[in-house]
């Protein structure tokens, strides 16, 4: 009995998620976010529906009541989260709406999954940065002058990351903490918020060429720091956000292609002088042939992945726990083994969904400040899932960065949903004064 | 003046306006262009993703590092069998009691070639371990038996094996230690794999502590891959052959007096049990297997060159072997003694080599210089019976020049018609070629592996054989009769 409920329940659970990911683009048919409301209704029903279908699976196989108490907390916060939003901002986007619920609560079921310990702090997390998260917009609201600040933000951002690379102790080789009052900050998360909107302050304060010059300057030393802490991961996204904002601030293409080929140079440069980046080109070309050393971790991802296949091997069938750093960096991996390829595909695809919706939403400020800001932390977001998705399927050599509101992370979960937060905000701003406008 | 600065300032203002409205246009345009741009990545990597899982993950999965999900999987799906390439069951697994066992109905035969699981793995049991434990039955009746709590059946794989001319190697081996390795050069399919002393993989899991402890004869070492012996005067093929990459003039007029040494101020090379080969040109130097020409042509090569030649036929380098494998390796880097140098062109000192290496080397001339990848699974079928994938011959590439690949030949032929190889004279119905060795490998020189390695019919050449027997004499004298036995296995085989 309990199998014929695990095989059903494994590809209903496919099938909803097709629906899910299928419904995040139909979306985009519809202009006016006014005629969206009843795909949202009926996307937020599926998304019910998958999160229950695998808490039951989850039950079926664990038996422990803890997991039926983390359904019904976790399902209850994502109602009022998604209720909250509409009773406080009606205006607000309510794909990004549904679809951070559900990018987090696939990173409930893995992680239950995985280890009930660390879902139970992830839940935590979740719930003190959600209270957070809403007020957001409030807030952005409020501080209109938030961009007059933007060499205080500058100075912040350079200064956190000289402190990790001063004070902190290197794990794994890289420097990533600092240790505030016994909690640990992963300063290059925080950073990456602070560092869009002072670059996007710098970019907007006036038009000349040494404004240009100010924020490559800026950019570069926060670059050459996390390089220096070798954080790559980090160092990589914050070039590229720069490269991006500058190229649209500027609309000068040269300044992207200068930019690409200076990615390109500096990569082959990384590569002649650091080793660990040569050992992670070396795991990536042939993790199998380096499977005692540097491989080991990428072998063991693709392992996960190929034996699950495209319908996966079932919510506790796989052995995801072989893989280091599954519930973090690696959690692709551990979702794409036991719920399927398909699974991962259609969660990728939401991903973009999200990634598409920033832009779109960029495009629609007028403000320059605002617009940037928008594409910085759009760029910020789907690069890193770029990066840890093609990390450990091998597309690319892996750099470290974890999957965003997905992956295990009290500080990765907090700022992708001040991230999310932060554009919300932004969007209520604009269609609220693009109403009275009667635009 | 006031009047006309106001005025000034609100026509600056409507150019102002104006001029952010183009810059917030090319602002979108370009939003839009890196939005396609990121599109096109995440296309790109979601293709990636579904080939990888579609395609690329069979081979991947199938690794010993993945040995937990092997055990997960066998919990679903009952392991398919292994046949040999006319659909003899090799390894099966049957029901009894409740308990499933796996069954090896030729016993010791495969012990190495089909291998077993239970305790580590080997041979196609190793290769194949996924794939026999993937069902590809329709998705029908995989659910119903999903549905049902009934284990699905694994898919089966045809090898490459012929059971004939494995019987026929294992029989002329006998209890002698030692290889034989059976290529198709044309398609590269190992026909026939024979690794000496033997096991009984059936019984793996009760004799695994006796066999595992046996160092002196190594019973689990499949010597055919992870043998690595002297390769003796086998190695003359390669010698012979950069002498005529470096002299192509000198194949029809190097001459030699052989007085049964050769000497020069850091060595002294003896012919086989101090043999006289009096007046000798290329030809006879290789027929007759003389050392001391041998070391005459060494000494007068150029060592990088040599060395070259060497990786080109896969010394020191990874071998396309399906089957788990060490490296071969020759001694010849610039700061090589001499001495050394010429003792690696005899096929002594330091040069290493396992007997699928040399089947390969033989084979490549035989094909007319052309490596096809020895490979082992010709089809996988589901327990229904219908082909699931087909694994065609491929070309590794080229180790030899194709005239080059036909002096070779020739030379080779000449051993069995005038020289050490002459058991393999008077074969029925067509003609062998080859090389014999005999590998000194302790310091006493009465003690030598028997090598021979050649191929058939010497006019169309399509199957090598190479032969290895421990410690046991002279290559012509012991290993020629083996192969010769396989050779006409293979010949009443296909006529």
């Amino acid at each position: 009995m309990e199998t014929i409920f695990l095989t059903f329940s494994k590809y209903i659970l496919i099938l909803f998620m097709l629906i899910y990911t299928f419904q995040c683009f139909y979306v985009f048919r519809f202009p006016d976010e006014n005629d969206r409301n009843g795909i949202y209704i009926r996307q937020g029903i599926v998304m019910s529906l998958v999160y229950m279908t695998a808490f039951a699976q989850l039950y079926v196989c664990m038996k422990d009541a803890e997991v039926l108490k983390f359904y019904v907390t976790t399902q209850l916060l994502f109602w009022s989260v998604i209720l909250l939003y509409r009773l406080l901002y009606p205006e607000a986007n309510k794909l990004l709406v549904n679809n951070m619920c559900m990018l987090i609560g696939t990173g409930f079921i893995i992680l239950v999954r995985l280890n009930y310990q660390k879902a139970a702090k992830q839940f935590t997390v979740v719930f003190i940065s959600a209270v957070m998260s809403v007020v957001i917009p409030f807030i952005l609201k409020t501080f209109k002058r938030l961009r007059r600040f933007y060499w205080l933000m500058a100075l912040a951002g350079v200064g956190a990351l000289a402190a990790v690379l001063i004070f902190s102790t290197a794990i794994n080789g890289s420097k990533l903490n600092i240790r505030i009052g016994g909690i640990s900050f992963q300063a290059s998360e925080f950073v990456k918020i602070i560092f869009v909107f002072a670059t996007a302050g710098i970019l907007t304060c006036s038009k000349s060429e040494k404004r240009n010059m100010q924020s490559a300057v800026i950019a570069g030393i926060h670059v050459l720091l996390l390089v220096a802490s070798k954080d790559l991961g980090s160092a990589i996204i914050f070039y590229m956000v720069y490269i991006i904002m500058l190229f649209v601030a500027t609309g000068r293409k040269r300044y992207f292609m200068v930019g690409m080929a200076g990615a390109v140079f500096s990569s082959v440069i990384g590569y002649r002088i650091f080793s660990h980046v040569r050992v992670r080109v070396e795991a990536w070309q042939d993790p199998l042939g380096n499977i005692e050393t540097s491989g080991y971790q990428i072998a063991q991802s693709l392992f996960a992945i190929g034996t699950g296949g495209f319908f996966g091997m079932g919510l506790s069938q796989g052995a995801p726990n072989r893989i280091p750093v599954v519930e973090a960096d690696f959690i692709f991996a551990a979702i794409s083994e036991e719920l399927g390829v398909l699974f991962g595909i259609c969660l990728i695809l939401i991903c973009v969904s999200c990634f598409v919706m920033f832009m779109n939403i960029a495009m629609r400020f007028n403000d320059m400040f605002y617009k940037l800001v928008a594409v910085g932390l759009a760029v910020t977001y789907g690069f890193q899932v770029f990066l840890t998705v093609g990390g450990v399927t091998k597309f690319i050599p892996l750099t470290g960065v974890t999957l965003p509101l997905v992956s295990y992370g009290s500080n990765s979960i907090m700022v992708s949903l001040i991230m999310f937060s932060v554009i919300q905000g932004l969007y209520v701003s604009v269609r609220k004064s693009n109403q009275s406008d009667g635009d | 003046m006031i009047f006309k600065r106001s005025k000034n300032s609100e026509l600056n203002k409507e150019d102002e306006k104006a001029g952010n409205k183009q810059i917030r246009e090319t602002a979108n345009k370009d939003i839009l262009f890196i939005t396609y741009v990121f599109v096109m990545l995440f296309a790109a990597l979601i293709s990636y993703v579904a080939y990888f899982a579609a395609v690329k993950s069979d081979s991947v999965i199938n690794n010993a590092y993945n040995s937990k999900r092997a055990e997960l999987l066998a919990k679903k799906v009952i392991r398919g069998e292994i046949l040999s390439r006319d659909g003899e069951v090799l390894a099966r697994t049957v029901n009894e009691d409740g308990t499933e066992i796996r069954e090896y109905p030729y016993g010791t035969l495969f012990a190495h070639s089909v291998g077993f699981f239970t305790q580590g793995s080997m041979g196609v049991e190793s290769i194949a371990n996924f794939t026999l434990l993937k069902s590809d039955d329709p998705i029908g009746l995989r659910l119903g038996n999903d549905l049902n709590g009934i284990k699905n059946r694994g898919d089966n794989v045809t090898t490459t094996f012929d059971i004939e001319l494995q019987k026929t190697a294992d029989l002329a081996l006998g209890n002698r230690k030692g290889a034989v390795l059976v290529l198709d050069v044309r398609s590269g399919e190992i026909l026939a794999m024979v690794s000496k002393p033997d096991f009984d993989p059936g019984r793996i899991d009760e004799i695994w502590e006796a066999v595992n402890a046996d160092t002196e004869n190594s019973p689990l070492l499949n010597r055919t891959t992870q043998g690595l012996y002297p390769p003796g005067s086998t190695f003359k093929i390669v010698t012979a052959l950069e002498f005529m990459k470096e002299y192509p003039e000198a194949i029809d007029d190097y001459e030699f007096d052989c007085n049964g040494s050769f000497e020069n101020e850091d060595v002294k090379i003896s012919c086989y049990h101090g043999q006289k080969h009096g007046h000798l040109d290329l030809r006879s130097s290789f027929a007759r297997s003389c050392n001391s020409s041998f070391a005459n042509i060494t000494s007068g090569l150029d060592r990088e060159r040599f060395n070259t030649t060497c990786n080109e036929l896969l010394f020191d380098s990874k071998l396309p072997s399906p089957f788990s494998y060490k490296k071969s390796y020759v001694d010849l880097r610039p700061d090589t003694g001499i001495g050394e140098v010429v003792q690696a062109g005899i096929g002594q000192g330091k040069t290493m080599l396992t007997p699928i290496h040399m089947a390969m080397i033989t084979s490549a001339i035989a094909n007319n210089g052309i490596l096809m990848k020895p490979m082992v699974i010709k089809t996988v079928k589901n327990a229904g019976g219908n082909i699931v994938r087909r694994y065609e011959p491929q070309e590794y590439g080229r180790l030899v020049s194709e005239d080059n690949a036909a002096v070779l030949r020739s030379l080779m032929r000449e051993v069995v018609v005038n020289g050490t190889g002459s058991k393999l004279l008077g074969t029925q119905g067509y003609e062998a070629a080859g090389k014999t060795g005999s590998a000194e490998y302790s310091k006493n020189k009465s003690m030598s592996h028997a090598w021979f390695t050649g191929f058939a019919p010497y006019d169309d050449p399509k199957v090598a054989v190479t032969v290895i027997v421990e410690g046991a004499g002279t290559g012509g004298d012991v290993a020629a009769p083996v192969a010769r036995s396989v050779f006409d296995a293979w010949y009443a085989n296909a006529h």
